[in-house]
């Protein structure tokens, strides 16, 4: 990671990357099968206690079934799941220190609010006065006090996702699994109830796991993220580690916007690679994340905000290439430019609207240069 | 200054064109009358109609005639009506002991077998949802099965089977368990059974939909919350189903407590229910002011739980055992 490993050394290491920490949530080659299909594949990772960790990918990838193993409402076909030391891959459900919020909320709709909440605790056998100072304060934290005698059925989604929230969370389990938590809110309340669930999350330390299909989401609210495609993990780590540096063409064209193109290593550096890609028309320098033998064929990719545009020439050999504006979508803050390379590739560029579109200086079918700095562009191998 | 839009822009302009496209007409006024009014007039012609023609002769006289009441208006001149009203008929149903009888015990046939039916038929619709959906699919169909056989028919094998020399009694003597044949049928317990045999599905159905519909992350969020799968069962399954419960109680309770052939065939020559009752006042004795009585009271028993469970169903709120989400 050029540029990036002074860095890392100067500041404090996170949890995950410090070597004395103890893993927290512990999964050891958990597989699932259903039938025929081969849901998980010996999947192996640790979380941290006081994550929010988040779970990453299409809809059938299985980070679902990931999340209910971890719940205890489906048994792995093999592998292990620790929970703060303990082995609690053959545990019930109803014994586990964890909790789960679900995507449908599950409220269970014959109850009042206080009821729902107080459903779980009175399992452990709490005194009544005690489980009213526990739902006051819970219900003050998820700001919804003065709800208690409210039917669930009365409720908006945005509260039903909140006393499902609550309800869970007043056990105050060891790690408090998030189905999709946010999936059912419309898009103003799902970005307002993002931060409000770091807010509850940082106040409490709880360990989150949370599933999402959202990238926006995912990237917002995790400490560290996780994507998964077709039962495997792609790659984990944090969300500007994950946008920054993907180790997979799968993982970089999941996670936001790229350009990406075919091209061949023709010197390697100490910290840099050449390539050289036909589509450009120019070699490359580029960052790589692993070793790059001479001659590999290779996918450099580039995010579009990344990219500059300019009418004039950079002075420079390296790093840039020519092309045609062929659309300008104009989205308010920023407008993405779709220019068209020599070959015909379509490589796009981000660029925030400082000046109001009639003030711009190329227009559709000028011809334009893009360039890009070195350590901007990633090198893929797989 | 041109900008071409891209593709994905154009969406907005499907937005609009199907915002202003014009709302579907409104269905002809005359097809909406047309439909709220077919049901009210059949259930005035064969519901309402029959039923103050029995109210009618509740409230008369017995004569020897035909029919074998007085009519409660008759004409003497142009000036004058005399009117025959009696509620001898009702005051007769609670003096007389053989009424009472009939209806405390039809009364009490009646909750036993609900009571009954509402035990395995709940044991079966949670059974039922809980096999894979290939062999629910026979189950079921196996169960509405013994519906479409006949009523008549089903209650005959039952004779078969208990009677004196019937198939129950022959293995029990075969094996040496009993040594004389016992006399199962001509009791209430054989008349509940059948009551129990033939309205079982009617348990079963009901409360089988609402099961079937329950959310089942409901139960998978109580096991979640830290409660055992039988404390699961009391505190979440079986109040969702409550509204299921209710109907199936109700059809099973109102069509068992004025049960005729049940009592009639698998009962004794002194099982007396509302029923028979009926029956004996309306062709035996021909009495039939009294009999209409009888069933007068009868539909008024019938109707009060409907209304009070109704009631019930409406304050639960729309439950119906599953989340709209």
């Amino acid at each position: 990671m050029p540029g990036g490993g002074s860095n890392i050394a100067m500041r404090e290491p996170e949890i995950w990357e410090d070597i004395h920490s103890n893993p927290y949530i512990k999964i050891e080659d958990v597989s699932k099968f259903h039938g025929e299909t081969n849901i998980l594949k010996e999947i192996s990772f640790s979380v941290y206690k006081g994550e929010l960790f988040s779970l990453l990918g299409q809809s059938g990838c299985g980070k679902t079934t990931l999340l209910r193993i971890l719940a205890g409402l489906d048994a792995p076909t093999s592998g292990k799941v620790i929970i703060d030391g303990v082995d609690v891959t053959n545990w019930p459900s109803y014994k586990r220190p964890v909790n789960m919020v679900f995507q449908s909320y599950a409220l269970f709709p014959h109850m009042t609010v206080y009821q729902n909440i107080a459903f779980g605790l009175r399992q452990e056998g709490l005194i009544k006065a005690a489980i009213d100072k526990r739902i006051k304060e819970i219900l003050a934290l998820v700001q919804l006090s003065g709800f208690e005698e409210k039917k669930t059925t009365q409720l908006s989604g945005g509260q039903k996702q909140r006393v499902a929230l609550a309800r869970s969370l007043a056990k105050l389990p060891k790690l408090l699994l998030l189905d999709e938590p946010l999936a059912a809110l419309d898009k103003k309340l799902r970005e307002q109830t993002q931060f409000e669930l770091v807010n509850i999350q940082e106040r409490i330390g709880i360990t989150f796991i949370l599933v999402t299909h959202d990238q926006e989401e995912a990237m917002t609210i995790s400490t560290r993220m996780a994507v998964m495609d077709d039962g495997r993990i792609k790659q984990i780590g944090a969300p500007h580690d994950v946008y920054e540096f993907p180790h997979s063409r799968y993982v970089a064209e999941f996670i936001g916007n790229i350009n990406m193109f075919e091209g061949i290593v023709v010197e390697q550096e100490l910290d840099y690679v050449l390539v050289e890609v036909p589509d450009l028309d120019c070699w490359c320098y580029a960052a790589h994340t692993g070793v790059v033998p001479l001659g590999t064929s290779v996918n450099l990719a580039i995010r579009p905000e990344k990219v500059m545009i300019s009418t004039v020439k950079p002075a420079y050999p390296r790093n840039w290439t020519k092309g045609v504006v062929k659309e300008i979508a104009y989205l308010g803050s920023i407008s993405v430019f779709y220019v068209q390379l020599k070959t015909g590739k379509i490589m796009t560029a981000f660029t925030t609207n400082l000046l109001r579109l009639s003030d711009r200086n190329f227009k559709w079918e000028d011809v334009v240069y893009l360039f890009w700095r070195a350590e901007n562009s990633v090198v893929l191998t797989s | 200054m041109k900008i071409k839009l891209p593709s994905f822009f154009s969406k907005e302009n499907d937005i609009t064109k199907s915002l202003l496209k014009v709302q579907p007409v409104n269905r002809s006024t005359l097809y909406n009358v047309l439909c709220a009014l077919f049901p009210n007039i059949w259930l005035i012609l064969f519901f309402l109609c029959p039923l103050i023609i029995i109210f009618k002769i509740s409230i008369s006289t017995e004569v020897y005639t035909i029919p074998p009441f007085k009519e409660l208006f008759s004409i003497i001149d142009k000036y004058s009506v005399n009117v025959y009203l009696s509620i001898k008929n009702y005051m007769e149903l609670i003096a007389d002991s053989y009424y009472s009888t009939a209806f405390i015990n039809s009364i009490l046939l009646a909750s036993i077998s609900t009571v009954l039916c509402l035990i395995f038929g709940f044991f079966i619709a949670h059974a039922l949802i809980s096999i894979k959906s290939g062999a629910r699919t026979i189950l079921l169909l196996l169960i509405s099965l013994s519906f479409w056989t006949s009523f008549l028919l089903r209650i005959y094998a039952w004779i078969n089977l208990l009677s004196f020399h019937g198939i129950v009694n022959s293995l029990l003597l075969k094996f040496h368990i009993i040594d004389n044949p016992i006399r199962f049928i001509g009791n209430y317990g054989t008349v509940c059974l059948g009551m129990v045999f033939c309205y079982l599905p009617f348990m079963i159905f009901p409360i089988y939909s609402i099961l079937e519909k329950m959310d089942v992350s409901c139960l998978e969020a109580a096991a979640d919350l830290g409660s055992r799968p039988t404390q699961t069962f009391w505190r979440i399954t079986f109040p969702l189903s409550m509204p299921g419960i209710y109907s199936g109680c109700i059809l099973v309770f109102s069509t068992s407590i004025g049960e005729f052939v049940i009592p009639e065939l698998l009962g004794g020559p002194d099982t007396l229910t509302l029923g028979r009752v009926l029956w004996i006042e309306f062709f035996n004795n021909l009495n039939w002011p009294a009999a209409s009585a009888v069933a007068i009271v009868v539909m008024f028993i019938i109707i009060l739980p409907g209304f009070i469970f109704q009631k019930r169903i409406a304050l639960s709120g729309g439950i119906e055992g599953v989340q709209t989400t």
